[in-house]
């Protein structure tokens, strides 16, 4: 139960811009989630290299020697760079080899996301704290979604928040509640052999949309496909390498507003969360019809 | 005509005056510094004017006596949400649940109404000039909804008295909505109620639909429709 | 076993009421439809006993040491917040499902004890208004009769999203009790079959009722306390989001709590019992800090006596509710009503046809013969002098307990008799410092 907040930038001269415009859209959600918030940003795809985004709550933590373990086993440079609470490790290797070595690691560490353009930061908090602790604002990219969260049935704890990365710079943000999701999480995790980190039920539609992508559905496939599998109120924001889809379940009660320009797309819960964007005024607003895939990019 | 800022006042003072809690009397307001905030301008008891210069988030209006309010942008959610009396009316487009169990006045929205306009709507008139989305009078008890653009799937689902009119086309009728005879004194009705929403449009483009009355009792030949 | 045919032998799976309502459903071809509440056993509060004082503990006096009864609540926000006499309130039953008389009869018997009444789902009626001191409005999804004017002149406002008898259900009114007044109260045809929205409908889910209450103060300038009303189901988390969307009060209603008419499935089949309820609301009270201080937590759901009463108290409430009680303290079931209960096919202690509307009683009844025989003013005595019942009873036992004030009542003076209601309720097995599942 939540707010959430999507941009797309079509027009790749806004790119400088992106944490600018977008961190209002998700403080104007603050309200609706106070409990904790996150966001994923899309940013140097073109660098061709591998991004695993971690998370521990130890200030000291030594990213550097965990980075240089990782390039000693798996024989490439791993860089690092250290955000607050988080650390985004850069290779030449396949992010889910990264993602597998990770995973051996004990104790565990906590991923937040991996893929070659995906970074997703979140905490507890007021969004407007959380924003700034990573430096949100001054982040570039292609595009960015976020998500304030009024905790449900689990826990408030930085896991819980959203976003929610399952596979390769896949992220779902979730304003809604599943009634299925034990059901589906379980097949998921016995067929499909997903990983989830947490009880949250957004976690398993990433996840699900995670394993429809990887037998092959594109992600406007894998929402068409979710509409049947996923049951209860849902409205989604989800992004891909190159892409951006939003998706509301066929009743859908939970508030979406999408706006569209030359240069870009948005969507939101409410459409204050839209009103500072620039040429808003003239940006064609509609609100997402039920059981409808909306994408853009190579979604 | 008094300006209030709503960004410096605050929402409750802005509303206290509204409401005539405070203040001396004054029947024309206009209020700026919105900014998407909710419940603005709810709970008005009499007839004044209200120029609301700029986008409302949720329940804008809601409970409306008596007072005329103009909304110069979009509407959130639950817009004149039970409203009484008195007038509104949004420039723009309005979200879900539009004029949600309204009992009387006039709601006039100059752009589309998404989901749900005029669910349980209880007596309320509401003219739309542009379109309205899914489930549109829904569970509608009484009172007039007058769509001058198309209807999206579900419309007038399990409604009860009230009648709907229809420029556009429906892309479905929800269960026990039917389509109905457009007699003399319902194109005398829709001719008033464009009037006094300020359209031009001509009653004889739309047609008519209300409740076949079927699902009114249970019965078992009714099982698929629950 | 049948005592008139000791050879004949019962199945306990298909017994004659499962039969019967198998032949039923077979002839009609809809479900059931039934008032009252669930009438299956349940783990209740019956299964709990008080720690009397003795040696380690020192017992008050009965007549002359006080232990005081009154209630605080909508302390959080509201300007005027309300103050009880006795932690006892009405719950909400609709002009509709009882008559005017009913109606009028709860606001009297409520008001001569100090306690508060509650509308329901078809809006507040003059009689009630007027004779209820305090009195408190529902605000319920179907919205029959809502308006701001009587927002304002209520004492509290209760945001309903369900009830213990049905949650994730709403309202329902038969045909036959749609009389012309009840018709107009709600702007429905007369003589339909009412079924009222299970959601509201224009909001759905926390994040937006947080936005819902904020409306609803504005429009009642922060006088009121806003009560949010959940049906017992997933009740810890529903108390945490109700409270973080601002609720000055919790209304819990296990399942065990009754309705004018509901499908006898939802009725028996959905939401958890009221023991187990209460000490899920009070952990997520305890949880965010606010329990006995900031957020008041009302339960109800099978209240029948002074002990029911002090034991949800003792688990965490701040006041309870009844509603089956209070109609069968008005003359409900009553045994002087044998023959004409007959008549029905039913008898006094059985009947549960309330949704039918031809209650000899006069109480769930809009026909005007029948509701003639309820006088308001007998019957809000009797409502009154079991009022009074119960809260003497439930100081009684506080005493015993060595208690000045019916809220020092705690948890670890209960314990409980059986596995079940020792691992909802989460206290120890009698005689054991066992409680299952925790230690």
């Amino acid at each position: 139960m939540c707010g959430i907040a999507g941009l797309y930038l079509k027009n790749p001269e806004r790119y400088g811009e992106l944490g600018r415009l977008f961190c209002p859209m998700l403080e104007e959600m603050s309200d609706r989630g106070p409990d904790s918030a996150g966001f994923a940003v899309y940013r140097g795809a073109e660098e061709a290299a591998a991004k695993i985004t971690l998370y521990d709550p130890d200030p000291a933590f030594d990213w550097q020697a965990l980075a240089e373990a990782m390039s000693a086993d798996m024989g490439v440079p791993v860089s690092v760079e250290r955000l607050s609470t988080h650390a985004v490790l850069h290779a030449k290797a396949d992010p889910a080899e990264m993602r597998a070595w990770l995973e051996r690691r004990d104790p565990p560490l906590r991923i937040m996301s991996a893929g070659r353009s995906l970074e997703i930061f979140k905490e507890i908090g007021l969004p407007r704290d959380v924003l700034e602790r990573f430096g949100a604002a001054q982040m570039s990219g292609s595009h960015a979604i976020g998500h304030t969260r009024m905790a449900t049935e689990s826990a408030v704890t930085t896991q819980g928040a959203h976003p929610f990365n399952t596979g390769d710079d896949l992220c779902l943000v979730h304003n809604g509640s599943l009634s299925n999701h034990h059901k589906v999480g379980d097949w998921l995790t016995r067929q499909a052999g997903i990983v989830f980190q947490t009880e949250n039920d957004s976690e398993v539609a990433a996840g699900y949309l995670t394993w429809r992508l990887r037998e092959g559905a594109s992600i406007a496939e894998a929402l068409e496909a979710a509409l049947s599998d996923l049951d209860g109120f849902y409205t989604f924001a989800v992004g891909t390498k190159d892409g951006f889809a939003v998706l509301r379940d066929p009743i859908a009660c939970k508030p979406a507003v999408l706006a569209e320009t030359d240069d870009w797309v948005a969507m939101a819960s409410e459409y204050r969360s839209l009103a500072g964007l620039p040429g808003v005024e003239k940006a064609k607003v509609w609100e997402p019809k039920p059981a409808t895939v909306y994408s853009w990019g190579a979604a | 005509m008094e300006k209030l800022d709503l960004a410096e006042l605050g929402l409750r003072a802005v509303n206290r005056r509204l409401q005539g809690r405070e203040g001396a009397e004054e029947t024309a307001f206009e209020v700026t510094g919105l900014k998407g905030e909710h419940a603005v301008a709810a709970g008005l008891m009499s007839p004044i004017s209200v120029t609301l210069k700029g986008h409302v988030g949720y329940y804008c209006a809601g409970m409306n006596k008596q007072a005329e309010i103009v909304i110069e942008g979009n509407a959130g959610v639950g817009l004149a949400e039970n409203m009484m009396s008195g007038t509104v009316r949004v420039k723009g487009d309005a979200s879900q649940s539009a004029g949600a169990t309204a009992h009387g006045g006039l709601l006039v929205i100059d752009g589309n109404a998404s989901a749900r306009c005029g669910i349980s709507m209880k007596g309320v008139d509401i003219v739309v000039k542009g379109s309205v989305g899914h489930n549109s009078a829904f569970m509608a008890q009484a009172g007039r909804l007058v769509i001058c653009g198309d209807a999206d799937d579900g419309l007038g689902d399990s409604i009860y008295e009230a009648r709907i009119y229809l420029k556009g086309e429906a892309r479905g009728l929800g269960a026990d909505c039917v389509e109905k005879e457009m007699r003399a004194e319902h194109l005398e009705e829709l001719a008033g109620l464009l009037a006094a929403a300020g359209s031009d449009a001509d009653p004889k483009d739309f047609r008519r639909y209300g409740s076949a009355r079927q699902l009114y009792n249970f019965k078992v030949d009714n099982v698929d429709a629950y | 076993m049948s005592h008139d045919h000791p050879t004949l032998r019962e199945s306990s799976l298909f017994d004659r009421a499962t039969i019967h309502e198998i032949q039923r459903a077979a002839s009609e071809g809809i479900y059931k439809i039934r008032g009252f509440g669930a009438k299956r056993a349940l783990p209740h509060f019956d299964d709990l006993i008080f720690l009397g004082a003795s040696v380690s503990r020192y017992p008050l006096e009965g007549y002359r040491e006080r232990c005081g009864t009154d209630v605080l609540l909508g302390t959080r926000h509201a300007s005027k917040p309300l103050k009880l006499d006795i932690p006892v309130t009405i719950a909400g039953m609709s002009f509709g499902s009882l008559s005017a008389n009913a109606k009028e009869a709860l606001g009297r018997g409520a008001s001569e004890v100090g306690s508060s009444t509650t509308t329901g789902d078809g809006g507040m009626t003059d009689e009630e208004r007027g004779h209820s001191k305090t009195l408190v409005y529902q605000y319920l999804p179907s919205r029959y009769g809502m308006n701001p004017d009587d927002l304002r002149r209520a004492d509290a406002i209760e945001v309903v999203i369900g009830q213990g008898a049905k949650p994730g259900g709403g309202g329902m009114l038969l045909g036959q009790k749609i009389s012309d007044r009840v018709a107009e109260m709600r702007t429905l045809p007369k003589n339909i079959d009412q079924r009222s929205a299970c959601r509201h409908p224009d909001w759905t889910g926390p994040d937006d009722l947080e936005i819902k209450i904020r409306e609803l103060r504005e429009i009642t300038d922060w006088e009121k306390p806003i009560y949010v009303k959940v049906g017992a189901t997933r009740t810890y988390y529903d108390t945490m989001l109700a409270v973080k969307a601002g609720a000055d009060v919790i209304v819990v209603d296990g399942m065990q709590g009754g309705t004018g008419a509901t499908q006898e499935c939802f009725i028996e089949h959905v939401g958890i019992p009221t023991l187990a309820a209460v000490r899920l609301a009070t952990e997520a009270l305890q949880e965010l800090g606010l329990h006995r201080k900031g957020v008041q937590l009302i339960v109800s759901g099978g209240i029948r006596s002074g002990a029911d009463v002090a034991k949800a108290i003792a688990l965490g409430a701040d006041a309870v509710s009844i509603g089956t009680a209070a109609l069968i303290a008005l003359g409900d079931n009553r045994p002087d009503l044998a023959e004409e209960y007959a008549k029905l096919g039913t008898a006094p202690g059985f009947y549960e046809d309330w949704q039918a509307g031809n209650d000899p009683a006069g109480i769930t009844t809009q026909n005007p013969e029948l509701a003639r025989r309820l006088d308001p003013v007998k019957a809000g005595h009797r409502l009154a002098n079991y009022l009074r019942v119960l809260t003497l009873e439930a100081q009684t036992l506080a005493r015993a307990c060595g208690k000045s004030h019916l809220h020092n009542l705690e948890p670890e003076d209960l314990q409980a008799l059986t596995l079940e209601a020792a691992a909802m309720a989460k206290v120890p097995l009698a005689g054991t410092d066992w409680i299952p599942g925790l230690r």
